[in-house]
């Protein structure tokens, strides 16, 4: 990956983050809580998304890693 | 791989914290509601920055005393991961007091104005910048010994900055974010006892994530800079 795509990347990912920063939600009466959620369990979805997600940027990281310890190696 | 007894605590934790986060019981806070969550991962950004910049900052010493030119290279990395931490943090954060400061139709919430003069947010800003000019000041100095001591220098300086702009200034203003008393998060009065058990596991499996990330970066500085460090 080279250093423009790294960089668009990273622009993306702040503008969407602005995106969602401005964007609004209206709100009152008693403490909601997302208990409807946890009823029909589909807050249960919500952990596999965020779960996948989480393993696709370890399994990254761990392909990363072994391929600098190649690197390492080979530079011995 | 390499150490990854580590890696996979790591892993383990964060795996937790996404799991335990979600799932386990929160006290029921008015306007907070459901968002208290974010405190398992927003705060935990800040917490993973803060150690990862004191580690930073322990090698730029370390380089001052030895001129290794190693310790420069991990000071380097560190404040990388910390920065990015950092800013994750910030965005986090902007999208959570999107939701429970600022609404314009709820008129118990503050308005964007009142946030645009928050201090804790202006003092967070103001350490990032600082940091950004850490890297700006490293890019512009091409001799590699010079680089080296005033990065060194400077990264003492940009901690010692830490302190007053997101640690002391914040606390004598008012402010709508909390702990405004203690330490967020930290303080045994404000955090619910049901929280502590995933917050203090997720703050360590975040910041080992930084750490993780943090090595592979020296770890590659070091194969394509191994020319300069047998010299």
């Amino acid at each position: 990956m080279n250093k423009r795509t790294l960089r668009l990347i990273f622009t993306m990912a702040f503008s969407l983050c602005l995106l969602f920063a401005g964007a609004q939600d209206a709100r009152q009466g008693p403490v909601e809580m997302a208990d409807a959620m946890r009823q029909n369990g589909k807050i249960y979805v919500v952990v596999a998304v965020i779960l996948t997600i989480l393993a696709g940027i370890i399994l990254y990281l761990v392909r990363i890693d072994r391929k600098v310890s190649k690197l390492e190696k080979e530079s011995l | 791989m390499r150490k990854s007894w580590w890696k996979i605590a790591c892993v383990i934790l964060l795996v937790y914290a996404v799991v335990g986060g979600l799932l386990l019981p929160v006290p029921a806070l008015r306007q907070l509601e459901e968002t208290i969550r974010n405190l398992y991962y927003h705060v935990c950004m800040w917490f993973a920055m803060m150690i990862l910049f004191t580690v930073s900052m322990v090698y730029s010493v370390r380089y001052l005393r030895t001129l290794d030119y190693r310790f420069d290279l991990y000071s380097r990395a560190f404040a990388v991961t910390g920065l990015v931490m950092g800013l994750l943090g910030y965005s986090t954060g902007a999208i959570w007091a999107s939701y429970t400061w600022a609404d314009p139709n709820n008129p118990a919430y503050a308005s964007f104005g009142t946030i645009a003069r928050e201090p804790k947010l202006i003092g967070a800003a103001i350490a990032i910048l600082i940091y950004f000019a850490y890297f700006v000041l490293r890019s512009s100095i091409t001799d590699m010994d010079k680089r080296a001591k005033v990065g060194a220098v400077y990264n003492i300086f940009a901690y010692a900055m830490l302190f007053p702009s997101i640690w002391i200034v914040p606390r004598l203003l008012p402010s709508l974010h909390p702990g405004q008393e203690g330490n967020p998060a930290l303080n045994f009065n404000d955090i619910d006892a049901r929280m502590r058990i995933v917050f203090y596991p997720a703050v360590i499996g975040w910041t080992l994530l930084g750490v993780w990330i943090s090595t592979l970066n020296i770890r590659i500085g070091m194969i394509t800079e191994k020319k300069w460090l047998h010299e």
